[in-house]
């Protein structure tokens, strides 16, 4: 049963990541391969905290979302200059710098060693350790972010962020602040991630910096494209595929050494089959990289 | 009367000497020209004569080697395209932008500018007050689009429509905008005469709401009943300008329409 809490826990984690890009690659036409490192940095920074300076539970999730903020208003300022696989490209950067700050800056993160014995969270009093007791805790983050992304993506502002997706000269001629708009977003999405990166370090107890690689970052995209972007369940549906099925292999009896194999093969084949014959993922409204500039 | 003569000399734009290079070809050479409040100025020209050009400057999505452009007091050249929009200056494109898979009340929605819903801690805090904005211009979007004829297919999506409604969804968007200077290019190029007529007399109608409208048009008997003034260009000068039977009778407008 504990098995089984733990890989809903692991899908609430990802729904959360990939709802949170959803915003920014979704509704916003930004994408994003740094996502990992914001999810790492939420985690690294409420890792930290809890162990050094003993704070409590919010604190450290609150700081943990207010750097991921600061940086990833950083990380969004190159957003208004380039766009689609130029963005791509440099977010791909942050994503390798903050890997590489993880791992080598070692008086700081503890290197490849990571942080260990980050000490259970407490609510209101109540020690959370148990796998049941992390999925409602998850479950609440998960609920909390679908809440913030459709409030957002339904309205006015929501659809200034689809207007910059479709066409920014025209979201610009009707008087939007593109900038402010862009940087908002690489904003909320960034602290989202954190705030679930932090839960995930009180999680898992111990963190190092292989959590946050530029893989796990490309594994949240594929979660949103295989959802659906776009669209407020494709996350939710997508975080339940990549993460179940993997583990549905190994209980069909693939040896380890075969099924951790077959999972990237599988990935890979799910990717290109999706972006073949459904580009617009299983729920979603919009195709990554296209956009109605075609054609002009 | 009095008044209403008065408020047309009042000059609402003013371009001063404005020239643009594109890496050696002049787009732009020293054009002046001058725009008064309730006026419908046509600007006219070749292919390449700089008049997209000279809409994409003085809406701020290009900048010029020198010149002035003042609005109602406003020097535009310090401002970004959205600012521009904000203060009153409002376009549609020759190659027709609109977010094509959102639907047509979307579309005018967008362009409607001060929305409480727009600003991200209103979301969350004025919940309320955003949604009855919400519903204000809802009902605003309805009137324009029963204008534009496009009531009835305000739940397309805006990609659904002909390219003459298109046309028109796009004037509507320019008209929520509340702008008081239009700039339509070629708001009746490739588009049915039944729908040419319709968008020539909403056209015909802004100045009586107190905007003004600068068009570029290469249909020059359809414009002309329209406008007050026309505007010749040609290699990115302005050649000649007056009333349209003065512009169309010069020497140098017939040479270049007939050849």
């Amino acid at each position: 049963m504990d098995y089984f809490y733990h890989i809903l826990v692991v899908v609430c984690i990802y729904a959360v990541l990939a709802n949170s890009l959803n915003l920014l690659t979704g509704y916003t036409g930004l994408l994003s391969l740094a996502h990992a490192a914001f999810f790492g940095i939420g985690a690294y920074s409420a890792g930290l905290l809890a162990l050094n300076a003993h704070m409590p539970f919010f604190v450290c999730i609150l700081c943990a979302m207010v750097v991921a903020g600061i940086l990833g208003l950083m990380v969004g300022l190159p957003s208004l200059r380039v766009r689609d696989d130029y963005l791509a490209i440099t977010t791909f950067a942050f994503q390798i710098l903050a890997f590489g700050c993880l791992n080598n800056w070692v008086s700081l993160t503890g290197g490849p060693q990571g942080l260990n014995g980050i000490p259970r969270p407490a609510i209101f009093g109540i020690v959370i350790a148990s796998n049941a007791q992390f999925l409602v805790l998850t479950a609440c983050v998960c609920s909390f972010t679908y809440w913030v992304v459709a409030r957002i993506v339904r309205s006015p502002f929501g659809r200034v962020l689809k207007a910059i997706r479709e066409d920014e000269i025209f979201a610009q001629s009707l008087g939007k602040n593109v900038a402010k708009y862009k940087l908002t977003v690489f904003v909320i999405s960034s602290c989202l991630a954190a705030l679930i990166g932090a839960v995930y370090a009180f999680y898992i107890v111990s963190i190092d910096p292989t959590g946050f690689t530029v893989m796990e970052s490309i594994f949240i995209v594929s979660i949103l494209i295989i959802g659906g972007a776009g669209s407020l369940w494709g996350p939710f549906v997508g975080a339940v595929v990549l993460v179940v099925l993997p583990e549905v292999l190994r209980q069909v009896g693939l040896p380890e050494a075969l099924a951790a194999n077959s999972r990237q093969i599988l990935y890979g084949i799910l990717l290109v089959t999706f972006m073949m014959w459904r580009p617009q993922g299983l729920f979603g409204e919009y195709k990554l990289g296209s956009s109605s500039r075609e054609g002009k | 009367m009095q008044d209403e003569t008065r408020a047309e000399n009042v000059i609402m734009l003013d371009v001063e000497q404005v020239s643009k290079d594109f890496g050696g070809v002049k787009a732009l050479s020293e054009a002046t020209c001058s725009i008064r409040e309730g006026e419908i100025v046509c600007l006219i020209g070749p292919n390449g004569s700089g008049k997209t050009t000279l809409f994409n400057i003085i809406t701020g999505f290009l900048k010029p080697d020198c010149g002035k452009i003042v609005f109602r007091g406003s020097d535009l050249l310090t401002l970004p395209p959205h600012h521009i929009s904000k203060i009153g200056i409002s376009r549609t494109f020759q190659n027709l932008r609109l977010i094509r898979r959102l639907s047509v009340l979307d579309n005018v929605l967008l362009a409607f500018d001060q929305q409480i819903g727009e600003h991200l801690s209103n979301l969350f805090m004025r919940t309320q007050a955003s949604l009855q904005m919400e519903q204000r211009n809802r009902d605003e979007a309805f009137s324009l689009l029963e204008q534009v004829e496009l009531a009835e297919k305000a739940h397309n999506a805006a990609e659904d429509l002909s390219y003459g409604q298109q046309k028109l969804l796009s004037i509507a968007c320019c008209l929520a905008t509340r702008a008081d200077l239009l700039l339509f290019d070629e708001p009746i190029a490739g588009v049915s005469p039944y729908l040419t007529d319709r968008i020539l007399s909403l056209i015909r109608d802004l100045p009586a709401e107190g905007k003004s409208v600068i068009m570029i048009e290469h249909n020059l008997d359809a414009a002309a009943p329209i406008c007050d003034r026309m505007i010749f260009m040609d290699s990115g000068r302005i050649v000649s300008e007056g009333t349209p039977e003065a512009v169309r009778n010069n020497a140098q407008v017939i040479k270049a329409y007939i050849q």
